[in-house]
């Protein structure tokens, strides 16, 4: 792997004046669209890019609107880590140089439906840089949860009442199950940090073989939160240590930030309408689920 | 005018032909047929002079709309869905919201 020292760094004020992914049809303020359009421009113009079923191809593909500026394809909704990984070896075999394949993925296409071409992608170490990016539900369909819906979420196949708060289970340790397979590089990102998730889309894009980049994006629509509140929930998530910034690079697992303090929880569910019915009790769930998680990852990361 | 570094609406002709149909089943990349700008119920407006080039809207702009032109910020209003995030962000807050 390319030393990291050596990989020129990129921001807002040097990072190339093209556009990837413009004109698309994603809702205003959408925090999936901020992820795809920034990993784009860090992977430059010789990209191919892979997405399944979803919004981010949902809203890109329009026929015959074709917002992605760069190659791009729809794949099987599960089947976009197998279909990136062909067009890798395709692209090796037809003696190219300098490109780059990468997935686009949602948290419903990534951490349950896609997830076992993912597995298998990671275990052949195949040369794909693989972004789930997670706005916590299947958006593309109407909300419904996926294992990546968060305790209390209010969904169309959670629904919020007498008998359940809505989603009853945790969000799927999607990071560490990726880890697990002992990949070349694995990070989680926000929005909300993008000059972080930058640094590590340039990461990946020097790794050879596979890696993954899990980055929470938020979803005005599906949220029930203002449009132009988008990146300062994703931020608030991570503050308030819901969402955690790591990496996971030659076997060891790197925690990017360990706030002395959170912020409140309650805050930030309630500033979102899919949170608004939460009791006082499902919130204390939430919070000592948090705890559980992070006294682990201090145990065992630092 | 706005650069080639984005692509620029398009206009559809509806195919007479089955030549004029794009081989395979899409148009080029970055074929525009349609702009956004209808989306829009507040545009940004700028204060260049409270401005002072941070570039934290040209990053975080999720339809990539703001442009660096000569040492200033400029927004292709064809595309700006007008979603606030921008002046919400701005440290200066030198962009405001202001009803189409
Ligand atoms: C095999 C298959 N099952 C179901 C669908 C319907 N479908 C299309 S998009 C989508 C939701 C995708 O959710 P997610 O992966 O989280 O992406 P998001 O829409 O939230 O961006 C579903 C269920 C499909 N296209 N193909
Ligand atoms: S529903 Fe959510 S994720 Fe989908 S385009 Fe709209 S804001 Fe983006
Ligand atoms: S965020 Fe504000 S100060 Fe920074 S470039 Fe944009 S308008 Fe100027
Ligand atoms: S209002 Fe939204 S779409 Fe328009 S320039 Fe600002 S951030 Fe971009
Ligand atoms: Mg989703």
């Amino acid at each position: 792997m390319t030393k990291v020292l050596d990989i020129p760094k990129v921001n807002a004020k040097n990072m190339t004046e093209k556009e990837f992914f413009y004109g698309h049809k994603a809702c205003a303020g959408c925090g999936g669209s901020i992820a795809v359009r920034l990993a784009l421009k860090v992977l430059g113009e010789r990209t191919y890019s892979a997405l399944p079923a979803g919004c981010m191809s949902a809203v890109g593909f329009i026929y015959p609107q074709m917002a992605f500026n760069s190659n791009a394809i729809i794949t099987t909704f599960p089947g976009s880590a197998s279909m990136a990984a062909g067009i890798a070896a395709g692209a090796k075999a037809l003696g190219q140089k300098d490109f780059k394949t990468v997935v686009f993925a949602g948290d419903g296409g990534t951490a349950d439906i896609g997830f076992q071409a993912l597995s298998g992608m990671i275990d052949r170490n195949d040369d794909v840089l693989y972004i789930c990016y997670d706005n916590e539900a299947y958006m593309n369909t109407g909300i419904q949860k996926s294992g990546l819906t968060p305790y209390g979420t209010k969904t169309t196949t959670t629904p919020a009442g007498q008998n359940i708060p809505g989603t009853v289970t945790h969000k799927k340790n999607l990071f560490e199950i990726i880890a697990a397979h002992d990949i070349a590089y694995a990070a989680t990102a926000s929005i909300g940090y993008p000059q972080d998730f930058i640094n590590k889309v340039n990461k990946a894009k020097h790794v050879k073989g596979a890696s993954f980049i899990h980055v929470y994006a938020s979803c005005p629509t599906g949220w029930g939160t203002p449009t132009e509140t988008s990146v300062e929930i994703a931020k608030d998530a991570v503050d308030c240590g819901l969402i955690f910034l790591a990496e996971y690079e030659d076997g060891e697992y790197k925690l990017n930030r360990n706030p002395k303090e959170f912020k409140s929880v309650e805050e930030y569910l309630k500033k979102q309408g899919r949170f608004k019915h939460m009791s006082d009790a499902d919130i204390q769930c939430v919070i000592e689920n948090r705890d559980k998680k992070w006294e682990r990852m201090r145990k065992n990361w630092l | 005018m706005i650069k080639m570094n984005r692509p620029k609406h398009t206009e559809y002709k509806t195919p007479t032909h089955i030549d004029d149909y794009p081989t395979g089943p899409q148009y080029d990349a970055g074929f525009l047929p349609e702009k956004n700008a209808g989306w829009r119920t507040f545009k940004p407006v700028v204060n260049h002079d409270e401005c002072i080039y941070c570039l934290r809207c040209y990053l975080l702009c999720p339809d990539g709309t703001i442009m660096k032109d000569n040492g200033k910020i400029k927004i292709d209003m064809d595309y700006c869905k007008g979603c606030g995030v921008c002046a919400h962000e701005c440290p200066k807050d030198a962009i405001e919201m202001v009803k189409e």
